[in-house]
């Protein structure tokens, strides 16, 4: 284990671009479905108020 | 055909399928990427020139590939939205600016991080480096465009503009490493004779690269979602989907 973790000396260099790749694919994956609900929830928002004022 | 495709290209029809295919191709993505990190970084042998830093390949590689293949659907979508204004186009070509530019920034920081041990170098003003910080460029000055001009549709049309425009970048930064003297290596992998790397090695990075364009899929669906609910946000199939989401 500790010798994986080591990568043959280069630790500082493989582990950084796995754990940023990790994380540039999660926040592109958080991002368009907090806004879809974002989006859904605003509309709804909207939809209640056009039937107050109807 | 072209009644699919007709059916396709309505907004609605469209956000419909991507709620059905995103979940599924959301679970291939991810079991790939698994296998294929385990494989990389686990089951591949060292390189015998490099050690274990070229377990690195397993990123940079399909991200570079991806930076270029989202650019070129991009401009596909351009032309498609030059031509027939259509608007499923349009919310693809959007969707797939902030993804393209992810996986070139990918590309760059981790090539950056093989550069430095390999070359003894982050960076060289070299041909390949350059032309892909380019398309870095591209890809902001596109974000920027649609974020600047108010109107959607006017915002479309010019980001299209610009989207094939850019495509002259991208064969150049494919042959940079032929057409001018680089530290980057040549092409390993896509040669006309066999690829001058080992099985053991050119798989796991296979694998990398369906799970990496599988990535695009899934999440270029996801977001074209967000933009066709923000375009047709005053229709009523979009209202009535708000409302049921309400309860």
């Amino acid at each position: 284990m500790q010798e994986f973790l080591y990568m043959g000396g280069y630790y500082a260099f493989v582990w950084p671009s796995y754990g940023l790749a990790l994380l540039v694919l999660l926040i592109n994956l958080v991002i368009p479905r907090w806004r879809e609900r974002r989006t859904l929830r605003r509309l709804a928002r909207e939809n209640r108020r056009t039937r107050r004022s109807a | 055909m072209f009644l699919w495709f007709h059916k396709l290209g309505s907004p609605k029809n469209f956000y419909r399928l991507s709620q059905v295919l995103t979940p599924w191709l959301g679970a291939v993505t991810a079991a790939l990427l698994v296998v294929g990190t385990y494989w990389g970084l686990v089951v591949a042998p060292p390189d015998y020139q490099q050690g274990d830093s070229y377990r690195i390949i397993f990123v940079h590689v399909p991200a570079a590939w991806m930076s270029m293949f989202v650019y070129m659907v991009m401009a596909a979508a351009a032309a498609i939205v030059l031509i027939w204004r259509m608007k499923v186009a349009e919310a693809v070509m959007r969707a797939s600016a902030p993804l393209g530019a992810s996986f070139t920034f990918l590309a760059l920081v981790t090539g950056s991080l093989w550069g430095k041990p390999m070359w003894g170098t982050y960076w060289v003003w070299d041909a390949r480096l350059t032309s892909e910080l380019i398309l870095l460029f591209l890809y902001l000055g596109f974000i920027a465009l649609q974020n600047a001009v108010e109107d959607r549709r006017t915002a479309a049309r010019a980001g299209a503009i610009l989207a094939l425009v850019g495509v002259v970048n991208i064969p150049i930064i494919h042959y940079s490493v032929e057409w001018w003297s680089t530290l980057h290596q040549g092409p390993t992998v896509t040669k006309f004779d066999a690829p001058s790397i080992t099985l053991d090695m050119l798989l796991p990075l296979l694998v990398m690269a369906v799970a990496f364009t599988l990535y695009y899929a899934t999440v270029v669906l996801m977001r074209a979602r967000c933009e066709i609910l923000e375009a047709e946000s005053s229709s009523s199939w979009v209202r009535e989907l708000a409302a049921k989401r309400e309860h």
